[in-house]
This record gives C-alpha cells, structure tokens and sequence, in this order.
C-alpha cells in the first residue's frame, strides 16, 4: 500500500521526471495492442496495453489520476518485453517512459520489511559483485550435488516454496564449482590469423550459473578468427535494476562497464545474453544527463554486437556445420529482436546447420513469460503465457527448443516440464548448439578421415 | 478543433451518473469482474484514437452475452446514463469518447465467429472479433471480406458496423455497409430485435440494417452481424507510379476510371507522407517524388495483365515519371503495410496529428489536392495528404503540437476551409471516418437545417432519452460556415 503522502510525492516526481514529448508522441492509435502479450492474455484489458500505459503514465503527470495501487499493478503487470517498440510508426520509446515511471515509484515507496531485505540483498550486496555471485552459485552447487537437493526432493521440504520457485529449482542448470568460476581466460587468441579483435562481455548470471555457455561463446568466437578479450573489472550489465526500478544502480554498474572496456581498442563488444545486450545499448539513454558520460556512453553502444551477428559477420555459417537430424525452433529474446534488432542471424546461422530442419514457430517473436523476475513475481501472468507459448512450440514438432538468452532458456526449459515433454524436448542456447554442431562436423570430419587411410 | 474537454476528468468531479444501488445492479448483472469503476479502469477508457478528445466514464463494463447487454441498457435507460459502445477504440472522429460520461461497454467477452456459412457465403460473429481475424478466418474458407481499415489487426466488426468503416479496398468492393446482411441489435429500451437475413433479396419494411451500421453506437447496441462474403479473387498485381507534378498523379485517378477500369485499390501519397512512411518502413519507397499512386487489381489472370498494362499505360501517358511493377507478393504486402501506417508515421512529425477525411467526387481529385495546398499555404500550416484516391476519399493531415495555441488555431480555420472546400466540389466533411464528436459542428454544413431535422428525428424516435452514445454526430451548435471565396 502507498500512503497518501507518497502519492503526492511520487506525482511530483513523476512531473518532474517523465519525458513530456515522449508521452505526447503517443497518439493513441492503437497499432501496439495486437503485439502485447499481456493485452492479449489479460483478454483485452485496455489497462495491460503499452497504449493504456501510456495514458497511464500522462494522466499522472497532468493530475488527473493518483499514482494509486491500480496504476502500480498495470505497471507491474508489463513485462518490459518491449514488442510495441518496432510496430510503433511514431517511435515512441516505451522502454523508457517504463523504466522512469517503474523507478519513480519504487524509490518513493515504502516497501514492507521482506521486500526491502530481498531488494536490498538482491540489487545491491549480490549482482553487482562478481565474487559473490560465485559463491552464491557455488553454494547452489553445493546444494546440487551434496545430496541435499535429492534430499530435498525426496523429502518434499520444497513444497515449502510457492509453485514458481518450486518450479525453477527443477529447471536450474547443474552449476560449477567454485574453483572453476574463479579461473576465468582474460585472454584468448583466435584460431588462424585474426580477422577481429573482440572484448566479451562476459555478464554475472552468465559467467557463473551459465559457465559452459560463455566457455562455448568463446570458443566459438576463436573458430570465428576473433582475438578475445575478457576485462577482469566488467560487471554486472544492470538490467535487473534498471527494469526493477533501481535507476541509480544501473547507473553506477554502467560507468563501471564503460570503464573497463574503452580503453581495450577493439571493434566489438561481444554479448551472448539479449537482456544484457540490450541493456549495454541504451547505456547512452542512461548517462543522457551526465556531461561527463553521455560521449563515453555513446562509443561503447556503438560497439555492442550480439555474438551471432558476430558469427554471421565472418561467415560462420559457411562452415559446414553439422548436427543429428532434428527439427528446430527459435524462440525470439524480446531484447535481442526489439531492441538490438538481432533476429535474421540465429535464424540464418540454425538454417545452415545440415541435419537441422528448421520450423518458425507462430509467434516466436512473442515474449515467452520470463521477462528478467517476472516469471518470480508475476507467476500467474508468466505461466499464462508461457503454456501459449509451449502450445504453439508443439505445434512445430521440434524437438530442440533454441533460444538467446538465458531468462528465455529457463523459461523454455520450465515450459518443457509443465508440458510435459522433457523426455522429448530440449532447450538449448545458440551458442552452446552450434558449439555442438562444429564438434558433430569435426568429428565426421575425422571419421571420413579415419575411413579412406583406413 | 476543441481543446481536450477536461470537465469529465477533474479528480474533484464527485458527481457520479452510477448510484450504490444501481451499480449493485450492474454487478449483479455482469459479475463483479466484469464491471469496473476504478480510476486506472475508467481513465484507459476515456480517450480512443482521436488527438484532443479525452472524457472520463463513469465505469466500464464487459457483458458476456446479448441478454446482459438488453438488462444494461434497460437500467440505463431507466436511469438516464449514456452508454458509449466501444470496439478496440481506434476511430478517429472522438466517437468512442465518453464525452457525457456514463458507461463504458467493452465486448472483451464477445468476441466469437459464429458461423461461416459455406452454402449461403456467410459470416455471423459477434462485435467484439478483430477484423483481420474473421479475414483470415474465411481466407482459409477460400472466402473473402474486403472491407480493409488500415486499423484491421486491431480494430473490431463491432466497431467498423457502428462507424461504416471502409478501407484500401473501398473503390472496387464497397465498405462494411455493403458487407452487412442481418443484425441483432439492443435497442435503447432493452428490446432485442434482429434486421435483415441470410438474404440477397429482402424488401420487408424499412431497411433497418442499413440504418444500425454507421449510426455510431447512437441509436442502439449491436450484438451480433452476419456479413456477406464473396469468393477469393484468383489474382492480384500491384504496382506503383511515380509522379513529379502532384496534379498529374491526382488527373491519372480519373483518368483510370474514365477509361473503364475499377482498380482493387488505388492510392494516392504526397511527398512529405512518402519521406515519413520511408523512414519507418524502410522498404525503398521513393521519397524525391512529387506524389505516387499505389495501384492494384484482383480478379481472374488475363484481366488482372490487361488492366494492369493498361492503367500502366495512362500513368506514363499523364507524365508518370515511372511505373513500377511489385516483383512478389511480399513485395506488395510491404507496399501495402506501408500505406497504413501512413498516418502514424506523420505522428513522428510532431507531437499532436490532426487527420481529415473530406471526401470529392472522384472526377474532382485533382481540383481538391490543389486546393489543400494552397489553403495550407494561405494558413501557413503543413499538410500531408495521402489517401484513397480511387474512390475521393483523401486523408488530409496535419503535424502540429496541441500546445501551440496559435498554430492550433490555424490548423482549424484550414480544416474548416477544407470541409467548406470539399462542400462545394460535391464532397462530404467525412468519408469513412465518421463524424463523432469531432465533426459534429460541421454536420449541418453538409445536411442543410432540414436534413440534421430528419436525423433528429430518427434519433428521437429511437432513444427519447438520449443515452445511446449522447455528444455524437449531433452537436450543441453548429460552427460557423466559412465562405471558399475562390
């Protein structure tokens, strides 16, 4: 509940912070209703659409409503998938009016004691320092392979948990151990002469519970003909806290980044993550108002590539890569497609594995529900959601579930569970797919090799 | 153009249409889930598409079916509060702007297609289906329904019923109204009646059909259509023409259609909408042209080469600059796409878009394309004008930005030229988008005293209480008519 006072305050904030021009760009025409997955699951709710956001987010700002529970709630309830982006023909940046409503609200509530230990645990002590994201996984790690999560299971003392977090520890990867997280390559050189010189940005979710992905990013960037260079200082991109209504983190996490790679002098700043992509690009709309970074901001979002484009830039996908035979799908990271317009490469890059027969699924550019925490704190909503979205992945027959970015893998693997399908269906990162693919044509490779000295 | 009408949407307002005991009544009707007067609940429903328009209502409500619809509406009537049926709220003449408050109708629960009816080329849904979604239903019937409004992926049957909606396709297949075969309608007083039939021929009183679509939302609650189809053209090119001299592409339009030809579509660009389409689309459209005209015809093969050599043939003979075939279909899907975001992407332009319909006889295109130039220049505003040229329909529109008192008041008096302009060429103030509350003050200029006398009338006769969507097409006073001293 917000008092009162918090209202009136958060009101003035919001007069004094929301970009007017944005808001008037909106013109109402409707063009972003049809894109929005919680219009359409909410049943056409014209408070769960960007345009009634919007309106939302403008009556606030001329007085005319309070920034009561109601508006918080349809706020919440957006995914920040960003899909009514690229339909917009006016352009109006919804991702940010979001962003600077969502923190205006959460900086200027008072949230009950729970919710501020977690936010405060979550947003301040854990992501933004790297060691302690390994020692957070490796703890995880030892949960998975003391017996205690068998134990657990078995025991069914997770049924203490409600349902959405029950569900993501079926899902989680089987981490590394700490040892492992610790000794990370800083540089690596590329296979045959260099074609490009490259910096990784390696992100802390990524580099820890999704170790052997990034492993496989670079190793693919290396068989690409790319020198990497991996900064021990990045950090955490900030996304989390930039969509969670944390502006000021994001913004310390920012300068960070920028720091530790402009003085690298390479031509790329390699991602494999959409949301933290996505979230690198628009460090220049985060620094706008800040002299001293808003030009620093600017040349390194110029360098920000998504690892396919990438690949697809230095023709990797004139390989001859090579899987089993298998039918394939692709399911869209919102930030990757939306924001960094990075949609043609994966599906250009899966198309020219031989043994892959590639099926789009039907609407494989709508958000799959995961949506950073949205799956945690909207369950209800992300569950809806994510059955459509496994309904319509059925429907292709594919038995290999490809994703960018490691929200949308969980979420695709958990869909895989509640369909029932796991004995059928995998989800997979890119990368880690055609890593697979280079090995599988390596090894035919050798094979053949093997057969005709024989 | 009238100021957003803030009176409704005064935090302070404490009157409100609905009593305790009336709203128990609504829920007790509707479920509580389905009725809705919260502040954000009410607030995303106080405005559709139309720029300067914005009305809070009283609260929101979702019937499930025909039955709930008649006990609302009968309680409404019963207590005086207008209701304001509402499709997806993408009209552009403020006719889904609760303008007197009242109540909200939403047909998030009514959104079925009920039959497709092979035998008899049918389609029975009920209002709240997406447009787009009933094409594509019949499509894959190897059917077709051509009303297309550039809004079709969004927009409801409901709401193209109600506003007489018409589309790209206008020239050769009509608009909705010729589409629409049998209606179930909620009247004013709560009585259900049904008009017309699965009939082609059917002469049986009044045409009451006819009357409901385009009555926006103004004489009762439509709750069910059956429209008519017709077989998938076999078919279809598209090309484009290019144009150095605006009145050139405008001469071109009649030109087609002195010759005998009825294109599928026929639409017209200007320069200035070209560059901004461009810069969304980003489909190669030419933007150092004049004007371009997006010509298109379906039917059996032979007829499609034959028309289509043929209009190619007039364009370059009226100084088309070149005359470009679509190479495939998605080629001439772009185009197309491109054309209807035609009017949100002027919205780049500037904040605020003001968008007209005023409507000639298509003999008269290029006598109105002049006079929409030289009236913008005379009221030193900016215009863009694309359209449906085929069939008179032109889409006049202006970039401009509400907080500009002064320009705000130019942009009027143009528009108000314009009307008066289209007038005296035979036209109307508005050719498919209605006239709502936006051109209610214009109305009378077009009808003449007695003939917004004989729609009182009809009005009157149906809603004596004046709750069916009051503040719409009739207005408190008509404006001022301007004199076209040309």
């Amino acid at each position: 509940m917000t008092t009162e006072k918090e209202r009136a305050i958060m009101q003035t904030e919001f007069q004094k912070r929301m970009d007017e021009d944005e808001l008037m760009n909106c013109m109402r025409c409707g063009f972003c209703l049809p894109t929005c997955p919680t219009y359409i699951e909410s049943g056409f709710q014209e408070s769960h659409s960007p345009r009634g956001r919007i309106a939302l987010m403008k009556a606030v700002v001329d007085g005319l409503i309070d920034p009561d529970e109601d508006v918080e709630r349809s706020l919440n309830m957006c995914l920040g998938c960003r899909a009514c982006e690229p339909v917009c023909p006016s352009g109006v940046r919804y991702g940010h009016l979001l962003e600077e409503a969502r923190d205006i609200i959460q900086q200027n509530k008072k949230h009950s004691f729970p919710v501020r230990v977690v936010r405060k645990l979550v947003f301040d002590e854990l992501f933004p320092y790297p060691k302690r994201m390994r020692i957070a996984t490796a703890l995880l790690g030892v949960y998975q392979r003391s017996g205690l999560r068998s134990f657990a299971r078995r025991t069914g003392l997770l049924k203490v948990l409600p349902s959405s977090l029950r569900d993501m520890e079926k899902i989680l990867p089987d981490v590394p151990a700490l040892k492992e997280m610790k000794e990370r390559p800083r540089h690596l050189a590329s296979e045959g002469a260099p074609k490009r010189r490259v910096a990784f940005f390696s992100g802390c979710l990524m580099d820890t519970m999704f170790m052997p992905t990034n492993d496989a990013t670079m190793r693919l960037l290396q068989l690409a003909g790319c020198e990497v260079i991996i900064p021990e200082s990045q950090t955490c991109c900030g996304a989390l806290h930039g969509h969670g209504g944390e502006k000021q983190k994001a913004k310390e996490l920012a300068k960070q980044n920028i720091q530790a790679f402009e003085q690298l002098d390479v031509d790329y700043v390699v991602t494999n993550a959409g949301g933290c992509g996505a979230f690198l690009t628009e460090y220049d709309h985060l620094l706008k108002d800040e002299a001293e970074w808003s030009e620093r901001a600017k040349t390194f979002v110029a360098k920000i590539k998504d690892i396919s484009e990438v690949l697809v830039e230095l023709d990797f996908h004139k390989k001859g890569l090579k899987v089993k035979p298998q039918v394939v799908t692709y399911q869209d990271s919102c930030h990757l497609r939306n924001v960094m317009k990075t949609s043609a490469s994966p599906r250009k890059l899966l198309r020219s594995i031989q043994g892959v027969e590639f099926r789009e699924m039907k609407d494989a550019d709508r958000c799959c529900g995961s949506a950073g925490i949205y799956n945690i704190v909207e369950p209800e909503m992300s569950m809806q959601i994510l059955d459509y979205k496994m309904e319509m992945a059925k429907q292709t027959k594919a038995s290999t579930i490809v994703t960018a970015n490691p929200g949308c893998l969980l979420q695709m693997k958990l869909g895989i569970e509640r369909a029932g399908l796991s004995n059928r269906v995998r989800a997979v990162h890119i990368v880690d797919f055609l890593l697979e693919a280079v090995e599988r044509a390596q090894e035919a490779e050798h094979e053949e090799h093997v057969r005709k000295t024989s | 153009m009238p100021s957003i009408k803030y009176e409704n949407l005064r935090r302070e307002r404490v009157r409100t249409l609905i009593s305790n005991d009336v709203k128990q009544r609504f829920i007790r009707i509707v479920g509580a889930e389905n009725y809705d007067d919260s502040q954000a609940g009410r607030l995303v429903y106080s405005y559709d598409a139309t720029p300067q328009f914005q009305s809070l209502p009283d609260a929101v409500i979702a019937p499930r079916n025909t039955q709930e619809v008649s006990e609302i509406v009968k309680i409404c009537n019963e207590h005086r509060i207008p209701i304001v049926p509402r499709g997806s709220g993408t009209n552009l003449c403020a006719g889904t702007c609760p303008v007197e408050g009242g109540i909200v109708l939403v047909f998030k629960h009514m959104n079925k297609i009920l039959e497709i009816d092979e035998e008899n080329l049918t389609v029975t849904v009920q209002p709240g289906v997406i447009t787009l979604d009933l094409i594509k239903a019949v499509e894959a019937k190897g059917l077709f329904y051509p009303p297309d409004p550039s809004s079709m992926k969004i927009s409801t049957i409901g709401g193209n019923i109600n506003e007489n909606s018409g589309g790209l396709r206008g020239l050769k297949y009509g608009v909705t109204r010729d589409y629409v075969l049998a209606l179930e309608v909620v009247l004013p007083n709560g009585e259900i009646i049904r008009t017309g039939g699965k009939l082609a021929k059917d002469v049986a009183g009044y045409d009451l059909t006819r009357l409901f679509v385009g009555s926006e939302g103004t004489l009762g609650v439509i709750t069910e259509a059956t429209l008519k189809l017709i077989p998938m053209p076999e078919t279809k090119k598209t090309m484009l023409a290019l144009y150095q001299d605006l009145e050139a592409a405008a001469r071109s339009v009649s030109k087609i259609i002195a010759n005998k030809i009825i294109p599928a579509t026929l639409e017209f660009l200007d320069q200035p909408t070209l560059e901004v389409v461009e810069a969304y689309a980003q489909i190669g459209l030419p933007t150092d042209v004049k004007a371009v005209l997006l010509i298109e015809q379906d039917g059996p093969h032979e007829i499609v080469e034959r028309d289509i050599k043929k209009m190619a043939e007039i364009c370059k003979k009226e100084q088309a600059v070149s005359v470009q075939l679509a190479r495939s279909e998605e080629e001439a899907e772009a185009l197309r796409t491109a054309r209807r975001t035609a009017l949100s992407a002027l919205a780049r332009l500037k904040p605020t878009t003001i968008l007209e319909d005023a409507t000639v006889p298509r003999s008269e295109i290029a006598k109105m394309v002049k006079a929409i130039n030289e009236i913008a220049e005379k009221y030193n505003v900016k215009i863009c004008t694309f359209g449906h040229a085929g069939d008179g329909n032109l889409h006049p529109t202006c970039p401009t930005d509400a907080r500009d008192r002064d320009e705000m008041e130019r942009v009027e008096k143009a528009f108000a030229e314009i009307f008066a302009k289209a007038i005296e060429l035979g036209g109307t103030i508005t050719g498919e988008h209605g006239v709502g509350a936006m051109k209610a003050p214009y109305l009378e200029w077009k009808l003449g005293e007695a003939g917004i006398a004989a729609m009182k009338a009809i009005k009157q006769a149906l809603d004596p209480n004046n709750i069916m969507n009051p503040g719409k097409v009739f207005a408190k006073s008509t404006r001022k008519r301007v004199v076209v001293t040309r």
